[in-house]
């Protein structure tokens, strides 16, 4: 399970703080210091790290931590208070238009999970008695638009697409259209993975999103992504304007902390998790939850 | 950048610059052990030696027990066989991979191992017909290792002097679908026998520590000959692997840099170094 490694040894770390009566600024010191190790380890970025460590020390240091009767228990209450509030509170929920169709547009980088995540999302909004449409705006990908399509197959569901030369734009300008026309009220953009970095393609997001303007543009990112994960985040979300995250992959052992850091940069909550490849495999994302788990609390 | 001495502020600048890659906390206090003894013995003396030094010992952790090309059978089709987790870029790696052995002048086939994925063969089909590769296939939901045998035969029959074969992406973590791929090269190795020559696994450059997960458990599985690192046209510089090949020994021999059909370099260890520390 994902977050695994991660929650083990800062358990461990958390017993030995235990262990002790009284704390010394060097016992916080020394329980930071693993701390620091366990998040670099888990991929969370470094400068996420050293902000959230910087936030832990001063308020464990203080007057009432350290002379309190449970030390140790408020120093980890701390600590879990600000893994809660580093992976966004509460739970966050996709917005639903009042006046249908609600666009929603999934972007990221390639092979993130989006087309995949498209079909998830349409399987759960169908079960919610949702009538989705998946558009297939990936004119890149050799086979993108056929992918698509065996998955709406699979779902029973609609696939917008235009096989002979139209740009994406038009494609999801039309999508709208047809959505109207057919009584969808929910329509799912799968646009084709891109580099943060790639100028014409993230211009042609912007268009998209000017044409169409999505109710919910959601950044799909892989939960083994690196240290990397903050560029590409902090990139879409200033060029495009994010409004929620989805992680894959989650089903795996990455210890996920592409999930803390992206939430830390941009603010943006994780609202979706994948957890395989079959179209059931996504749930809602718990923060809270997840931060009790990671603490074993 | 811009210091006088090596200073505190200025090793935790390197340290921070070989987090940021991905190398690693063990990795990365490993290196900085080694620039601290190379300081104590002089090799060191000012900021300005530090990256080149760090190069050097990065390079040869890299290029350390690099064989020379083993991959040619003794006698044709040599079988590649392409693993990894979902989404890191196999088959669009054996895209350029059958490109590059064609323009060699060699007969290169692929098999659609990928029998799971929505629309994977028709993927691979469409990269068969850019490359001028003959494409082997069944059908969504058929047993990867029974394409695997019609490859095999196929290859054998029409004198093909290369085989890839694409496999499904898999978590590493599961073991069915690991089970599912050491079936799929026993019943290669039972075709020909030293086959598959290579095995290569895929990891994605934007991926951090657990890439050394996946080659650690995809090596128990299959044997893993050579490392392909994908997606270095980002921002990511995919750092993992320093470790990683300190601790499974295993080469890096390509490198992707984008989704075009020539976007495929062999890896140079010094090239990768220096990257590592490109706009630092
Ligand atoms: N194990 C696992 N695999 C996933 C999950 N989500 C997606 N995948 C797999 O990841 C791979 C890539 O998924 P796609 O949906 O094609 O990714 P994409 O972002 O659309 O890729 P591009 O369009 O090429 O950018 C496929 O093999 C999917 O089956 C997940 O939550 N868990
Ligand atoms: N930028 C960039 N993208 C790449 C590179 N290699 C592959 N891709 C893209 O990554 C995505 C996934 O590539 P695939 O070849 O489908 O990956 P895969 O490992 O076969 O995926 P599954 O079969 O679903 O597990 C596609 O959008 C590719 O175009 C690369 O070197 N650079
Ligand atoms: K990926
Ligand atoms: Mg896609
Ligand atoms: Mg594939």
């Amino acid at each position: 399970m994902v977050f695994e490694g991660l929650a083990d040894r800062l358990q461990q770390t958390f017993k030995k703080l235990r262990g002790r009566g009284k704390l010394s600024e060097a016992d916080v010191s020394e329980a930071m210091r693993e701390v620091r190790m366990a998040l670099l380890e888990a991929d969370v970025n470094f400068k996420v790290v050293k902000d959230f460590i910087g936030k832990i020390k001063e308020r464990a240091v203080g007057q009432e931590v350290m002379q309190s009767l449970t030390p140790a228990q408020q120093v980890i209450k701390i600590v879990n208070d600000e893994l809660t509030e580093l992976m966004g509170g509460t739970q966050s929920r996709i917005t639903i238009s009042s006046r249908p169709p609600t666009v929603v547009m999934l972007v990221g980088l390639q092979g993130a999970g989006k087309t995949t995540t498209a079909g998830k999302l349409a399987l759960s909004l169908k079960k919610q008695n949702k009538r989705p449409l998946l558009v297939a705006g990936d004119i890149y990908r050799p086979a993108a638009i056929k992918q698509l399509q065996v998955l709406g197959e699979q779902l029973d569901l609609p696939v917008f697409a235009i096989e002979s030369g139209a740009n994406p734009v038009t494609i999801a300008e039309r999508a709208i259209e047809y959505a109207h026309s057919h009584a969808r009220d929910m329509v799912i953009i799968d646009t084709a993975g891109r580099l943060h970095i790639n100028e014409e393609l993230m211009q042609e997001l912007k268009s998209i999103k000017n044409t169409v303007k999505p109710h919910e543009i959601l950044l799909v990112v892989d939960a083994m992504t690196g240290q990397d994960a903050v560029n590409v985040a902090e990139t879409f979300n200033n060029e495009l304007g994010v409004d929620g995250v989805i992680l894959t992959k989650l089903d795996g052992d990455a210890r996920g902390g592409a999930a803390l850091s992206v939430k830390a940069v941009t603010g943006c909550p994780i609202k979706f998790a994948g957890m395989g490849e079959k179209l059931e495999a996504l749930e809602s994302f718990h923060p809270d939850r997840m931060a009790s788990r990671i603490l074993g609390m | 950048v811009g210091y006088a001495t090596i200073d505190d502020e200025f090793l935790d600048d390197v340290e921070a610059v070989l987090l940021s890659a991905d190398v690693g906390v063990h990795t990365t206090a490993k290196l900085m052990a080694e620039i601290k003894s190379g300081i104590k013995s002089k090799e060191i003396q000012a900021p300005e030696q530090l990256k080149p030094f760090l190069q050097t010992k990065i390079s040869a952790i890299l290029a350390e027990g690099a064989t020379p090309d083993r991959l040619f059978a003794a006698q044709p089709p040599t079988v590649i066989m392409v693993v990894g987790i979902n989404g890191v870029g196999k088959t669009t790696t054996i895209g350029k991979l059958g490109n590059y052995y064609r323009e060699q002048g060699l007969k290169v086939m692929l098999a659609a191992g990928d029998t799971f994925r929505a629309a994977a063969i028709d993927q691979l089909e469409i990269w068969g017909q850019r490359t001028g590769a003959e494409v082997i296939s069944q059908f969504e939901g058929s047993d990867p290792a029974a394409v695997a045998f019609d490859a095999v035969q196929s290859a054998k029959a029409q004198k093909a002097d290369i085989l890839i074969i694409d496999t499904a992406g898999r978590l590493h973590t599961k073991a069915n679908l690991m089970e599912e791929l050491k079936k799929i090269k026993r019943v290669i190795s039972r075709e020909i026998p030293d086959a598959p020559h290579e095995t290569l696994l895929v990891l994605d450059a934007t991926t951090g520590q657990n890439a050394i997960n996946q080659a650690r458990l995809f090596g128990e599985a299959a044997p893993v000959s050579g490392i392909v690192l994908t997606k270095l046209d980002g921002t990511a510089k995919g750092g993992v692997i320093v470790g990683l090949k300190a601790e499974l020994h295993v080469p890096v021999k390509w490198i992707g840099v984008g989704e075009g059909i020539n976007d495929l370099r062999p890896f140079v260890p010094e090239e990768f170094s220096r990257a590592l520390f490109a706009d630092k």
